[in-house]
């Protein structure tokens, strides 16, 4: 295709995986319990509760930081399939979802990479091999088709995406501002049927406190329909009524919460751990050398939960390090500060 | 290396530094853009607000990051907040800089970052897709690159068009709506520092590294490249930029121990 036709182009050629349906949402909405009872669950119970086959699901974190791994390694455990997943900036999630034969379509932002760390082969294999349906977007528009919807509103105008193969394989429009001409990329919103994310504090009722970046997840929470947490600690609803300021997401929003201790590794948790880098490279290899499905009995489908693999993994000694790490307590040292 | 003083990714950052200002503000991404501005921070542009994309506004970097979204990315900052917030900054006009990368450039500062090979449904090779990449280069006020310089990354045409350069030339970025006044604005490689022709919008050759030659740099281009009237040499890093770069920026050498 020239520059021209894509300059030419009025509208994205890829899938909706997930129309806007902001009257849709608001009916679900009205029938959502606003009760405020004990949500208190294992992650074994609330993903074969809440995560049925072929659903949309939204990945709270950003790729390796304060991510719920906890309920991925449950996804692949419970053999879950033909997932939808939202990759906003999905890498370690997305690197569990595919590598476990998960997921069946996606909406890529940012996926089978890590970063610096490299390329995950069991993701790029579900593209180039296995066929995922994927359809185009970027961090920022998928992040505002994400508030879109919790706004309750069925698309967001956006100054991104116009003029680029981004946009001609993405399911974005271009639109006009009704008041000055504008052109836009009308971003429709995603309304998602099952967010996971994890969360420091939390308690009994759903009411979460998040403490660094929230990077999408109070939007991703107020798009779908049901919400599963992770914490790192559950703590008295009175602690959250007396810290009302950091309180992010309110419980009648949330359907199940476990409480589950670093359950982010091997990813970064702000303020508790650093990510286990020795680890996430272990993925990476045994990807490359085609051993994944050997690691994935070792590590998920030997294992009953999470616990045992952060024992698996080097268990509190291990975990001792990267507290230390996230404190930087070596670096500082070292580099006399 | 051409000079056992310093190493072709020591020269790319510390050029690549010196195009920051102070009191501005930069989205960075890791490695060598991030380390760019670490050093920025410690010579030309001690008041620079660095951010990144997932929420961090302002850190005082104590390490390099691994990734965008890590606890470095907010350490000391001024504030922890969301990826909306950071491009809504950037959407609204807020933002100087951003430093960004692609697996294929084109002359008109076009990035691929999405597959390689021609049929979108059967790509040769999936890359991981635009990230944060594209809203950037749409929304910031100038787009920097810094990348190896080789043919099969500077191409005539990419693969696939992930994030806009200037298009087609001069002018198709406001026609498809993009912000005015935005686009690209240097190239730092290891061979020499690119700006772009304001008539044609194509990528110029403003600067050489020293020992290196123009037919090198054309032997590693795919395309056609403009020469300024002012072609001059790229001027080495100093003692004190190496200095702050090996002992303050990176003194685990996690950037400036690839070459």
């Amino acid at each position: 295709m020239s520059y021209e036709e894509l300059i030419g182009l009025q509208e994205g050629k890829g899938k909706l995986f997930k129309k806007p349906d902001a009257e849709g949402s608001r009916k679900f909405f009205k029938n959502k319990s606003r009760e405020m009872k004990s949500k208190v669950t294992s992650v074994k119970e609330a993903v074969n509760k809440y995560i049925e086959d072929g659903i949309y699901l939204a990945v709270g974190g950003f790729g390796t930081n304060r991510i719920p791994t906890a309920i991925y390694h449950e996804i692949v455990r419970q053999r879950k399939k033909n997932l939808a997943l939202s990759g906003h900036t999905a890498t370690h999630d997305g690197q569990i979802l595919m590598a476990g034969g998960a997921v069946d379509r996606c909406d890529a932002a940012y996926v089978v990479g890590l970063e610096a760390r490299g390329l995950s082969k069991s993701a790029r294999d579900a593209f180039e091999k296995y066929g995922v349906e994927v359809c185009e977007w970027t961090n920022a528009t998928l992040t505002w088709r994400y508030k879109a919807a919790a706004m309750g509103l069925s698309f967001l105008p956006s100054r991104a995406l116009l003029g680029t193969d981004t946009f001609k394989y993405s399911g974005a429009k271009v639109m006009h501002c009704p008041f000055t001409g504008q052109k836009y990329a009308a971003l429709p919103a995603l309304p998602v049927d099952v967010a996971c994310i994890h969360v420091h504090k939390a308690d009994i009722y759903g009411n979460c406190q998040i403490e660094g970046i929230d990077v999408g997840d109070i939007d991703i929470v107020k798009a779908s329909k049901y919400v599963i947490v992770t914490t790192e600690e559950l703590v008295p609803h009175s602690q959250m009524r007396n810290e009302t300021d950091k309180v992010s997401i309110p419980y009648f929003l949330v359907d199940a919460v476990a409480e589950v201790p670093y359950g982010c590794y091997p990813g970064n948790m702000p303020y508790r751990y650093f990510s286990d880098e020795e680890h996430l490279n272990e993925w990476l290899q045994q990807e490359q050398e085609g051993k994944i499905d050997e690691f994935l009995q070792k590590y998920i489908y030997s294992t009953s939960d999470f616990s045992e693999y952060l024992q698996l993994c080097g268990g509190i000694e291990k975990l001792k390090d990267l507290r230390r790490k996230e404190v930087l307590i070596e670096d500082l040292e070292e580099l006399g500060e | 290396m051409k000079s056992a003083d310093y190493n072709q990714m020591e020269l790319m950052i510390t050029l690549a530094s010196r195009f920051l200002e102070d009191k501005s503000t930069v989205v960075v991404g890791t490695g060598a853009p991030c380390a760019a501005a670490m050093l920025s921070q410690r010579t030309v542009a001690p008041d620079l607000i660095i951010m990144f994309e997932a929420g961090g506004l302002g850190p005082q970097l104590p390490t390099m990051p691994i990734s965008v979204g890590d606890s470095r990315t907010f350490y000391k900052g001024i504030m922890s907040t969301s990826m909306a917030e950071i491009m809504e900054l950037c959407q609204a006009g807020m933002v100087d800089f951003t430093f960004l990368g692609g697996a294929q450039i084109d002359k008109y500062g076009n990035l691929n970052s999405t597959i390689i090979g021609d049929d979108y449904y059967k790509p040769k090779v999936r890359l991981p897709g635009s990230g944060g990449a594209n809203e950037l280069a749409s929304l910031c006020w100038n787009t920097m690159v810094i990348t190896p310089h080789v043919k099969q990354r500077f191409v005539e045409k990419v693969d696939f068009l992930t994030t806009p350069g200037y298009l087609n030339g001069p002018g198709t970025r406001e026609d498809v709506g993009l912000p005015e006044g935005t686009g690209p604005y240097k190239v730092i490689t290891d061979l020499c520092v690119m700006g772009y022709d304001d008539k044609t919008g194509r990528m110029k050759v403003e600067s050489i590294h020293p020992g290196v030659t123009k037919e090198k740099i054309e032997e590693n281009t795919g395309f056609k490249l403009l020469w300024s009237d002012n072609l001059e040499e790229s001027p080495i890093p100093s003692k004190e930029e190496l200095d702050l770069l090996r002992e303050k920026v990176d003194p685990y050498r996690y950037i400036i121990g690839r070459e």
